[in-house]
C-alpha cells in the first residue's frame, strides 16, 4: 500500500471508531459525564469544603485534574478494549484481517478512536469542571502532551486486553481489578504528601501517580513527582505496548489460526 | 499463462495436532469458474483462511496472480475478494457502510468507494435496504452483503465459501446469474458449495478435497466421462403393481406411479423405453435420481475409503 492507501484505510478505520461510539452515545458519552459530575458534587463541593486546602489549592481545584484524568483513563480503555473485542466476537475483524491494511494502521486506527472518545470524555468533563471551579491552565503544552500520551498508553493496553480476551468477562476483569485501583490509588483524590515514607514509595510504583501528577502540574503548577519521569514512562510504556501489540498481531494466534 | 491461484505442497496443522492439509497442490486459471469441493472437515475452509490470511500455513506455498503471499502479502491481497461461509459484519452497522468502509480499508478515495457501493448495492438488489442495520436483513440478503463488500475492490480472484448455504432457491438462481456476469467480465471465481448441482452448473474445473488431499482435480466435463452408471425416475400414467421386467437393467418400483432404474455406461434408455412400451406402461416424466456430479462424488469419496480400509 502506499502512503495515500495507508491514510485512506486509518482515516477509515478511525471514522468508523468515532461512528461506533457516537452512535451508542448513552452507553458511551453519558455515563462517565454522570459519574464525574457526582464526584464533583461529592468529593469536590460536599466533603471538599471540610477537607481545605491540599498542595496549596482548595480541594475542588485539587481534585478537578486528577478526576478528568480517571476519566480520560478509563474511556481510552474501555473503548478499545470493547470495540475490538466485539470486532473479534462478531468477526468482523476479519474484515481488516483479509486487507492489505497494515497491522500498525489497523492498531494505530483502534488506538486513535480510543484516544478520541478518551479526549471527549476529558473535554465535556472539564466543561462540567467549570461549574463547580475557575481552572486556569499554568502549562497548556505540558497538559495537552501528558493528556494526549496517557490516552495513547491506555488505548494500547485496551487493545492488548480485547486481543487476549476470550470473553465480555475478560475486557472488564482488568479495569476492575487494576485499572480501578491503581486510579485510586494514582493521586487522583490526595498528594501522596499526605502519606508516610513508606506508602509514598510504593505509590511511586504507580505508573498512574505519574501521569495524573503530571497533568494536575501543567493546569496548577503544582505535582508530587518530577515531571520528566512522567514523560519518560509514559513514552517507555506506549513503545513497550506498541511492541506487545505489533507482535500479537503479527505472530500472535488469537487472531488468525 | 500465469495462474490465478498457485497452491503448492500446501500443509497446515494445528496446535492439537491435526492435520486439516497434508500437502494440497492445484492451480486455478484465470478467467475459470472453479470448484473447490468435499465433505465437511475436508480442509476446504481452512486451504481459504490460509489463501486470505486469516490462517497460517505450516508448508508449502500459495501464489495469487503470480505474487507469493509469503513475499507480498498486500499486493496479493489486492487481487483478492473473499465471501466467507459465516456471516462476519458488525450487526449494528448500516448496509451501507459495511460496504463502503471495506472499500476504505483498501485504500479506495470515499467517492469511488461510495460509487462502488451504490454500484454493487444495486446489482445485488439491496439498495433499498442501505440505511438498514445488518441485523435486520433477512438470511440471504446477508449472504449477498458479503457478495458486495468482496466485490467493493473489483477483485481478480474472488472466492466464495458456500454463497448460497440456506438461500431459497429463486434468489440461489439469481445469485448464479450474477457471478456468471462477474465470471464472464473477466473475475476468476472459486466456489465450495454443497449444491453439487451448483458446482456443475456453473463451474468448469474442480477439485475435490478428502481428509486434507486432492483427490480429484480436472474439468467437470472429464469428471462426467468417467460416470459409469446413472440412476433415473421414471413417472408412470398407469399405476403398477409391481416393477416392469426390464432385461439386463436394475429397476425397482418405488411407488405405484414411480420406477427406479439404473443404467450402465454403454446401455440406453431406447431399451428401457422399448420395454416398457412392451408392457403398455407410459412414462410421464423422467428425472436423475441425484445430480451426476453428486453420483460421482459420493463413489470417488467411497473409494477413498475403500483405499482407506484395504
Amino acid at each position: 500500500m502506499n502512503s495515500n492507501a495507508i491514510w485512506t484505510s486509518f482515516s477509515t478505520i478511525l471514522r468508523r471508531e468515532v461512528r461506533r461510539f457516537t452512535r451508542i452515545w448513552p452507553q458511551t458519552l453519558v455515563p462517565p459525564v454522570i459519574t464525574m459530575s457526582l464526584y464533583f458534587v461529592i468529593f469536590g463541593s460536599l466533603i471538599g469544603s471540610r477537607i481545605g486546602e491540599m498542595g496549596g489549592f482548595s480541594y475542588m481545584e485539587f481534585v478537578v485534574p486528577g478526576l478528568i484524568m480517571m476519566a480520560v483513563i478509563t474511556n481510552s480503555y474501555a473503548n478499545v478494549a470493547s470495540s475490538f473485542y466485539s470486532a473479534k466476537f462478531q468477526r468482523n475483524v476479519e474484515e481488516l484481517l483479509v486487507s492489505p491494511t497494515p497491522n500498525w494502521v489497523i492498531m494505530a486506527g483502534y488506538v486513535l478512536g480510543g484516544v478520541s472518545r478518551g479526549l471527549i470524555v476529558g473535554f465535556v468533563v472539564t466543561l462540567i469542571a467549570l461549574f463547580f471551579t475557575a481552572l486556569s491552565v499554568e502549562h497548556l503544552a505540558i497538559t495537552i502532551a501528558i493528556v494526549f500520551l496517557t490516552a495513547v498508553l491506555f488505548s494500547l493496553a485496551g487493545f492488548i486486553n480485547a486481543i487476549y480476551a476470550n470473553s465480555f468477562d475478560d475486557i472488564s476483569i482488568i479495569p476492575t481489578f487494576i485499572l480501578t485501583p491503581l486510579t485510586y490509588l494514582g493521586g487522583v483524590f490526595y498528594s501522596i504528601g499526605l502519606l508516610s515514607p513508606f506508602w509514598q514509595g510504593l505509590s511511586k510504583l504507580n505508573p498512574v501517580l505519574y501521569m495524573v501528577n503530571a497533568f494536575r502540574y501543567g493546569v496548577l503548577g503544582v505535582s508530587d513527582i518530577n515531571v520528566v519521569w512522567a514523560f519518560v514512562g509514559v513514552l517507555g510504556f506506549i513503545a513497550l505496548l506498541f511492541a506487545w501489540g505489533m507482535h500479537l498481531m503479527t505472530h500472535g494466534k488469537r487472531l488468525r489460526h | 499463462m500465469t495462474a490465478a491461484l498457485s497452491i503448492r505442497n500446501l500443509q497446515k496443522t494445528y496446535d492439537n495436532g491435526f492435520q486439516a492439509l497434508k500437502g494440497i497442490s492445484f492451480e486455478v486459471q484465470p478467467g475459470d469458474f472453479f470448484a473447490l469441493l468435499g465433505p465437511n472437515g475436508a480442509g476446504k475452509s481452512t486451504t481459504i483462511g490460509i489463501i486470505c490470511s486469516l490462517v497460517r500455513k505450516t508448508g508449502g506455498s500459495v501464489s495469487i496472480f503470480g505474487i507469493d503471499i509469503d513475499k507480498d502479502f498486500p499486493a496479493a491481497k489486492q487481487m483478492l475478494g473473499v465471501v466467507p461461509q459465516e456471516f462476519n459484519f458488525s450487526q449494528f452497522e448500516k448496509v451501507y457502510d459495511i460496504v463502503c468502509t471495506q472499500g476504505g480499508f483498501y485504500g479506495m478515495p470515499r467517492s469511488l468507494a461510495e460509487e462502488r457501493t451504490e454500484k454493487y448495492l444495486k446489482q445485488l438488489g439491496l439498495w433499498d435496504k442501505r440505511s438498514t442495520q445488518a441485523r435486520m436483513l433477512s438470511g440471504g440478503m446477508k449472504r449477498r452483503l458479503m457478495i458486495a463488500r468482496a466485490l467493493i475492490h473489483e477483485p481478480k480472484l474472488l472466492i466464495l465459501d458456500e454463497p448460497t448455504a440456506g438461500v431459497d432457491i429463486e434468489l440461489r438462481r439469481s445469485m448464479w446469474t450474477f457471478l456468471q456476469e462477474i465470471n464472464s467480465q473477466g473475475t476468476t471465481i472459486i466456489l465450495t458449495t454443497h449444491y453439487l448441482e451448483e458446482a456443475e452448473s456453473l463451474c468448469r474445473n474442480i477439485a475435490i478435497i478428502d481428509k486434507g488431499e486432492i483427490v480429484e482435480n480436472t474439468s467437470i466435463k472429464s469428471l462426467l466421462k468417467t460416470l459409469n452408471r446413472e440412476t433415473f425416475i421414471l413417472d408412470t400414467r398407469e399405476a403398477l403393481d409391481e416393477c416392469p421386467k426390464l432385461q439386463g437393467f436394475e429397476g425397482r418400483l418405488i411407488d405405484d406411479h414411480s420406477l427406479e432404474v439404473t443404467v450402465e455406461k454403454g446401455q440406453s434408455l431406447t431399451e428401457v423405453f422399448t420395454a416398457l412400451g412392451e408392457q403398455d406402461v407410459t412414462i410421464t416424466s423422467m428425472r436423475n435420481r441425484a445430480n451426476r456430479l453428486e453420483e460421482l462424488f459420493v463413489s470417488l469419496l467411497a473409494e477413498e475409503k475403500q483405499e482407506e480400509t484395504k
